[in-house]
């Protein structure tokens, strides 16, 4: 049905658009003008309207650990959080390395899916970091990029191999950065906390030594690579510097690491504990800077559900990660909108227009002809994060009872509204 | 004092005011000690249950004799041997014991923190016997207890405490503890074994075991467990003993009357040499007594806690 979206401030970044306008949609994709008559009208003063959120970094879990999320509760709860795409993280159960798995992601998700869904494919077999996955297959099947994320390419000469073959099908190469020789057993940020608390640490340079050493090969090859979740001070640095001489290297954030430090591990929290871990202060001040000065890329949330089973045990023992869909642009506008780091325009890019361009998908912009997926939120908005709320199936997140600005009134997919605040 | 604390986790939060409490309780305690007949009936009717999730012989006897002495019943639960071996979870293994009664539960565990997830979900006490590399209060208190009964007080101590601190719990409850009560603390151990920001818990870090002992009323050796050797984190046991270890040279650095202690058992010959662990100023098994007693003290406050709900 055709829908007209009214007096809404529209930011579309990519058309450099930050002005009260209408937006026209029919056929499931935005056009121009069209009469009112037989059109829906959703209105939208007072709210932002801008291109849907792209999440390139997502686990949705399926197949193999649907107690934690599913393609359809993943999608819904990004829905709720704004994001029309999200990119799916290939340590599944099987691993997503084969054109099967991929196709069956994309199957599923169009039967249940909410929003749309890229899967990620795996670097190598199985994620072991041995032999290279089917990247040429892959792609075929729908697959978007190739990460072993969840574990690193230990190899340096695995990780050069696989950027060089990924060259010929033009696909991208998103690189987990951690030296399991520095994790050495780590459950969270070495520094203060960790010997207050008892925890072993990971040293920064766990992270750092690999973003180095993917920086290097991504210049000494000319092929593009792409950090994922960048927590520290030094990685921010080594990848300000590597763009500065030409080296195409893109890197995303996630909300916790500009938002939350180890001080949150305090209590031996279980909902703090990710990879890579919560940062010092120091490192959340450098990190947003790197937001500000546009050597982060993009904000993705590394969404990671897990059953309260795997997270209500001893720290040692709980999984890694949160859950990030539905708190993600609210985290955006609290510390860095509403702080001053960034504008809302440039928040929108870092979420939106930035993550669908590494990926090279049809998302991030309200351009005549492009598929009309958008949010419409309300930046001004309180709210209390209350995880019992979460359309996820999982409620890990560190932020619940936090109070933050912006809330998500629509999302529309594809001309369809994927999810509507009640 | 009117005790309210449900549980004890560690000293790092426990004031000043507590630790004499518990204290002055142990002195009584170390008195029916002494006794012919040892049993005194304070806690009958209560129980205790030592839930250890890593093998320690020596602390889970001194808890289970500290109840039996006060007449508490008393029950170990060993990781092997029981549903904590078959993968139970820590939950529902401490829900279990909640319901069948248990007044205090001791707990061992190889994880830091573990107590402190246990006794949000427990109406029990829970006293923790050592966790992870966290904290190991009792062995604190029992040494504060033992440099009082030597020293008279422990305000303006100096305490050297050498050895593996990155693992060690019971250096961690005594940077705590001492810091509380007004001692000064210092440290020397090999750099790979020295935490990240340490003198932030109140440890004066030293380069040399030299620099730490010189002036010391009370000279602590953490244990040393060999197999870190593997792990690349010292290069062996003799150059370990060589820089890091106490012996009498080392120790005539320290004031001619300093205490000589380690939380044990003890690896003669590496951090200590076997002629400073049986020294005339080696306190090394008055510890032991006293930890019996700073445990009779713990159990008699916490399994009594409940009456004056
Ligand atoms: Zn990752």
């Amino acid at each position: 049905m055709k829908k007209i979206i009214k007096n809404g401030l529209v930011i579309d970044p990519a058309n450099k658009i930050n002005e009260i306008r209408d937006i026209y949609i029919d056929g499931g994709k935005i056009v121009s003008a069209f009469d009112e008559k037989d059109a829906e009208i959703i209105d939208a003063k007072g709210l932002i309207v801008a291109p849907g959120l792209v999440d390139m970094h997502v686990h949705l879990r399926e197949p193999g650990f649907e107690y934690k999320e599913t393609i359809a509760t993943g999608t819904a709860a990004a829905a709720k959080g704004g994001f029309t795409s999200v990119a799916c993280m290939p340590n599944t159960k099987p691993v997503t390395d084969n054109a099967a798995v991929v196709t069956f992601i994309k199957d599923k998700a169009e039967k249940e899916g909410a929003v749309n869904v890229y899967p990620i494919g795996a670097i190598t077999k199985g994620q072991k970091g041995e032999e290279l996955a089917e990247i040429g297959e892959l792609k075929a099947a729908g697959a978007v990029a190739i990460s072993d994320d969840g574990r690193p390419v230990e190899s340096a000469g695995m990780m050069r191999k696989a950027l060089i073959y990924s060259s010929g099908f033009d696909m991208p190469v998103i690189s987990h950065c951690e030296v399991m020789s520095l994790v050495d057993g780590g459950v969270m940020n070495e520094g203060y906390y960790s010997t207050y608390l008892g925890l072993r640490g990971i040293p920064d340079a766990a992270e750092e030594v690999m973003v180095s050493r993917d920086v290097i090969l991504s210049e000494e090859t000319g092929v593009p690579v792409h950090i994922a979740h960048i927590s520290t001070k030094g990685s921010a640095e080594i990848i300000r510097q590597a763009k500065a001489r030409g080296v195409k290297v893109t890197c995303e954030t996630c909300p916790h690491y500009f938002s939350l430090t180890d001080a949150a591990v305090v209590g031996y929290d279980t909902n703090a504990k990710m990879n890579p871990p919560l940062r010092t202060d120091e490192d959340v001040e450098a990190i947003k800077a790197a937001i500000k000065d546009g050597t982060v890329d993009a904000i993705a949330t590394d969404h990671a559900p897990h059953h309260i089973d795997e997270k209500q045990v001893e720290f040692d023992y709980a999984a890694n990660g949160i859950v990030g869909l539905e708190t993600a642009l609210s985290l955006g506008i609290t510390a860095l909108v509403n702080e001053g780091v960034i504008t809302m325009q440039e928040l929108i890019e870092k979420l939106s227009v930035n993550p669908a361009k590494i990926l090279n998908i049809p998302a991030g912009t309200l351009t005549e002809g492009a598929p009309a997926d958008v949010v419409i939120f309300d930046a001004d908005a309180k709210r209390t994060v209350n995880v019992a709320d979460f359309a996820s199936k999982s409620k890990n997140s560190p932020y619940d009872g936090y109070e933050v600005s912006g809330d998500v009134i629509y999302t529309i997919v594809g001309g369809e509204i994927a999810y509507k605040k009640a | 004092m009117n005790w309210t604390r449900k549980d004890l986790l560690g000293l790092k939060d426990v004031s000043a005011e507590e630790i004499q409490y518990i204290l002055d309780n142990a002195a009584t305690m170390k008195h029916i000690l002494s006794q012919n007949v040892k049993k005194v009936p304070h806690l009958r009717g209560k129980s205790v249950i030592t839930l250890f999730y890593e093998n320690s012989t020596r602390t889970r006897m001194s808890f289970e004799l500290a109840g039996k002495y006060l007449s508490a019943d008393t029950a170990n639960i060993t990781a092997s041997g029981s549903s904590v071996a078959k993968g139970e979870n820590l939950l529902d293994t401490g829900r279990t014991l909640d319901v069948m009664g248990c007044d205090v539960i001791v707990m061992r565990h190889n994880c830091s923190g573990a107590p402190h997830l246990l006794s949000k979900h427990v109406n029990a006490s829970v006293i923790n016997a050592g966790d992870g590399m966290n904290e190991h209060p009792t062995q604190a208190l029992l040494d504060m207890f033992t440099m009082v009964e030597k020293k008279g007080s422990l305000k303006g101590l100096k305490v050297a405490i050498l050895g593996d601190v990155y693992h060690s719990r019971v250096a961690r409850s005594n940077f705590y503890g001492l810091n509380t009560m007004g001692a000064e603390v210092y440290v020397a151990s090999p750099a790979t074994l020295l935490p990240k920001n340490v003198d932030m818990l109140g440890a004066k870090v030293c380069k040399t075991v030299e620099e730490a002992i010189e002036g010391a009323d009370v000279v602590m050796n953490l244990r040393m467990q060999l197999e870190r050797q593997k792990s690349g984190l010292f290069p062996s046991a003799s150059e370990y003993a060589k820089y890091y270890g106490l012996n009498e040279d080392k120790l005539k650095l320290a004031k001619p009357d300093a205490l000589i202690m380690h939380p044990g058992p003890v690896n003669r010959g590496v951090e200590i040499t076997s002629g400073i662990a049986d020294h005339e100023r080696s306190v090394i098994d008055e510890q032991v007594t006293n930890g019996v007693a700073i445990r009779m003290a713990l159990l008699y406050i916490f399994a009594n806690r409940r009456n004056e709900e």
